[in-house]
This record gives structure tokens, C-alpha cells and sequence, in this order.
């Protein structure tokens, strides 16, 4: 590992000031699940390393105003250990523990998994099926976006070097709703997803009100698949109609092949995860959890 | 580079070290305090070998720099017990042979006490699933869950 100086701000406000005058020198290190091979690996040279795993002002599960905010230091494990959040959004606190095992998601925190922007990041296709939106914040001002646009490419946030994430926003679902997320890879443990799919959906008079399908690891970013919500959208949910929008997503993804898996596979399996994942947020929306 | 102090309390003992910051709490156990228990395997977050506790928690120790663990406790595999008075996890893992080359085991005990720890009647299922970031290329698993469920009826 090469050499750098180590910080660790004692606020948030002295977090960014530091941030705003090293910008690209520096690299900032919360649960250093993703970073450490980097710099293992001389992926990365910062001159800085500045710590932010301590700070109170990005460490807390609050419900406020009809919003789950999470901060963004807040670790994988105390996320789904919150009461908070297994009570108002059962689907996020179960998909917080697909996020690696024990020994990392004691460490790993959501923004860390957010900010490194890894196509098969496994927070981002739930937080995207319930509408999350990102806050950002630099030693001047704040800013609030939509998780959909926080993603520019591989490895690439819209964030810039005197930013942080401070805080995730998930608005509560309203009655009558439910949602999934379930991923595949070789075998459990720490192994990276070769696809993932997360849905969600909300009923009305018999009828799909609202419905959102997220995707990991089929195309540069996670992404939301408009085409299968198009077929769901305001008809009943019948088997079949999940089926044919599961089906849609082969004319939409374009996923790569590569060391894990084909573009093939990942298109076939695909289908099948994310059918599987409406069809249990079916369940949810009456109740039932599988 | 800035050297770091920090003190931490390392197997209830309290130290106080300067530190480079790009040293890993796992090196910095083996290289500086000679607590060679703790295993290097991937050395990437993979093999959970590096597993240790830090306030209580599993971690792999081989993803957090020396300097985060300032004022924290870190319990290692030999802070735990001795030949005359194992742990409940190590005196199972010999009863019921749950040990080949031994290589994982360090780091394969201290997550089953961590899971002990906050869980004291674990299911085989929830065994399996705590310890899945423990690889182990010899046994199968099967001894090591079976040691684990009886360490958790010792009282």
C-alpha cells in the first residue's frame, strides 16, 4: 500500500472543508470495505485518506415526515437491525443483509456502497424500487437528487471531489404495497451478484397502482426497467402478467459478458429473478413475506 | 506520511502505539504485536481467516486501517482462551474434529463467538448463514457447525 496521511474530521463541516481543499488528492474512507483492496492494489494513490466512519451528523436511522433517512455512514448490519426499518420498509432491511456477510456489513456502510457505483452494488436496485433520493452536500451548500440520477457510469457518481453523501431519503410505503429484492451469485457469502433484480408494487382496488423494477449488474449502472412497470401498470396481477413483463426484459437489457458470467445467461436469469421478485412483492402487498 | 498515535484496548490489555496509516489492523497484529493467530488469506474481504472482533462485532481485520481502531476494543483468537481454558468454541472444535489444516479456524471461532455473543441458541440455519464469509477448503462445514451448536449448550 503506498503511503498517505490519515484524517479524521471531528464534524461534518470540517469533513468537507478538508475535502474542498484536497479534492482529488484525497479519498474518503467509511467502511473501507471497497477502498482498502484499492489501495492494496495501488489502484489508488490519494495523498489523504480521510476518515468519516465517526461522524454522528452521517450516523442515524431516523423516521421524519413521512421519510425513512438514513445516514450515509450507517453501516449494512445496523440497517437491517432497525427496528425502524423492518417495521416501516421489511423489504430494505432484508435486502441490507444480502449486502456481503457478517464481517463485512459490520464494517460496509450504505453511502460507501452507493458512492463506489458498482454496476452489481446490491442497495441500489432496492433503494431505486422505492423511490430513494440522494442528499449531497459540499462546505457551502446541499443539495437533494433522485438515487436515479446519482449514477453516471461504472465506477462513477455524479459526485465531485468536494462532495459527500450525507443522506438517503426513502419515502414510506403506503398500505396495500410490497417489494423484493433477490440476487444471484455462485454461493452466498461475499461473492459479487451476476445479476439482481428488485421490485416493488402498490394496489389499488384490485389493481397495480404503482410499480417499479430495478436491476443490478445488467448495464453500466443499476438501472430502473420502464418497460416491464409499462406492461404491469394499472392491470390486475395475474401470474401471467408478471411473466410478460418479466419476459420484456430481454429486448431491454444489454448486459455484458464476462469473468462471472454470459450476457446470455445474465438475460435468461434475469427474467427469471425478476418474475420471482414481483411475484413476491405481490404477496407482501397482502401481507404475507416469503 | 504522518505517523498515528492511538491507544485501543487490545485482548483486555491497553496499548498505545504509533502507527503508519497505511498498515491494516491485520498486519499490525501479526507484524507489530506478534498475535500470528490471525490469519492472512485473501487478504481482500473474501476468506474471513482475518476475522477478530472490534467493540464486539466480527470484522474482517484485514479491511480497516490501523488508525480507525483507535479507542476501540479489538479481541483476537488469542484473547479468548488458553490450552487449560478454552472457549466453549475451541474445546468444541477439537471434541467433534471440526479442524483439518487449521488454516481458516482462527478466524472461523472468532465469528462463531461473535454469533454466540449476540445470539446464544443459534439455529443451524442461522449458523450457516454467519459464517458464510468463512471459507474453509478441507471440511465441508459439517463438523464446524456441529462444533458450533454444541458450544452452544455449554453454559
Amino acid at each position: 500500500m503506498r503511503e498517505f496521511d490519515y484524517e479524521r474530521p471531528d464534524s461534518l463541516d470540517s469533513a468537507l472543508e478538508l475535502l474542498g481543499n484536497l479534492r482529488d488528492k484525497a479519498r474518503v474512507i467509511a467502511g473501507g470495505t471497497d477502498l482498502l483492496p484499492l489501495l492494496r492494489e495501488d489502484m489508488l494513490a490519494p495523498t489523504h485518506v480521510v476518515d468519516i466512519s465517526r461522524l454522528a451528523e452521517l450516523n442515524f436511522i431516523r423516521n421524519e415526515g413521512g421519510l425513512i433517512k438514513i445516514g450515509a455512514a450507517t453501516k449494512m448490519r445496523s440497517i437491517e437491525q432497525s427496528d425502524i426499518v423492518r417495521r416501516k420498509i421489511p423489504m430494505f432491511a432484508d435486502a441490507a443483509q444480502l449486502v456481503g456477510e457478517i464481517g463485512v456489513r459490520n464494517l460496509a456502510t450504505l453511502g460507501g456502497n452507493l458512492a463506489n457505483a458498482s454496476p452489481a452494488g446490491d442497495s441500489a436496485p432496492p433503494l431505486l424500487v422505492l423511490d430513494a433520493s440522494a442528499t449531497i452536500r459540499n462546505r457551502k451548500t446541499e443539495r437533494t437528487i433522485r438515487l436515479a440520477d446519482f449514477f453516471v457510469h461504472v465506477k462513477k457518481t455524479i459526485l465531485q471531489p468536494n462532495e459527500l453523501l450525507t443522506e438517503i431519503k426513502i419515502p414510506i410505503p403506503p398500505q396495500h404495497s410490497g417489494g423484493a429484492f433477490l440476487r444471484l451469485a455462485k454461493r452466498g457469502g461475499n461473492l459479487i451478484s451476476i445479476v439482481s433484480a428488485a421490485a416493488f408494487m402498490s394496489l389499488e382496488n384490485g389493481l397495480i397502482k404503482t410499480v417499479r423494477i430495478a436491476m443490478g449488474s445488467v448495464a453500466p449502472t443499476p438501472i430502473r426497467i420502464p418497460t416491464a412497470e409499462n406492461v404491469l401498470r394499472g392491470s390486475e396481477p395475474t401470474e401471467t402478467k408478471m411473466r410478460e413483463a418479466a419476459e420484456t426484459i430481454k429486448e431491454t437489457i444489454k448486459p455484458i459478458s464476462d469473468v462471472r458470467a454470459s450476457a446470455e445467461y445474465r438475460k435468461e436469469t434475469g427474467v427469471i429473478l425478476v418474475r420471482r421478485a414481483l411475484e413476491q412483492a405481490y404477496m407482501q402487498t397482502k401481507g404475507t413475506r416469503t | 506520511m504522518k505517523l498515528v498515535q492511538i491507544k485501543f484496548v487490545l485482548n483486555d490489555k491497553e496499548e498505545n502505539i504509533l502507527v503508519k496509516p497505511n498498515t491494516t489492523l491485520l498486519d499490525m497484529l501479526r507484524n507489530e504485536f506478534r498475535l500470528t493467530g490471525t490469519k492472512k488469506g485473501c487478504d481482500r474481504g473474501d476468506c474471513g481467516a482475518c476475522t477478530v472482533q472490534i467493540d464486539g462485532k466480527a470484522v474482517n481485520s484485514c479491511l480497516v486501517l490501523a488508525p480507525q481502531i483507535a479507542d476501540k476494543k479489538i479481541v483476537t483468537i488469542e484473547g479468548i482462551g488458553s490450552p487449560e481454558h478454552p472457549h466453549p468454541v475451541q474445546q468444541t472444535f477439537l471434541e467433534k474434529d471440526a479442524i483439518q489444516c487449521g488454516y481458516c479456524i482462527p478466524g472461523m471461532i472468532m465469528c462463531a463467538k461473535a454469533l454466540l455473543d449476540e445470539n446464544p441458541n443459534p439455529t443451524k440455519q442461522e449458523i450457516q448463514t454467519y459464517i458464510s464469509g468463512n471459507l474453509c477448503r478441507c471440511t465441508g462445514y459439517l463438523h464446524q457447525i456441529d462444533a458450533i451448536l454444541a458450544a452452544s449448550k455449554i453454559k
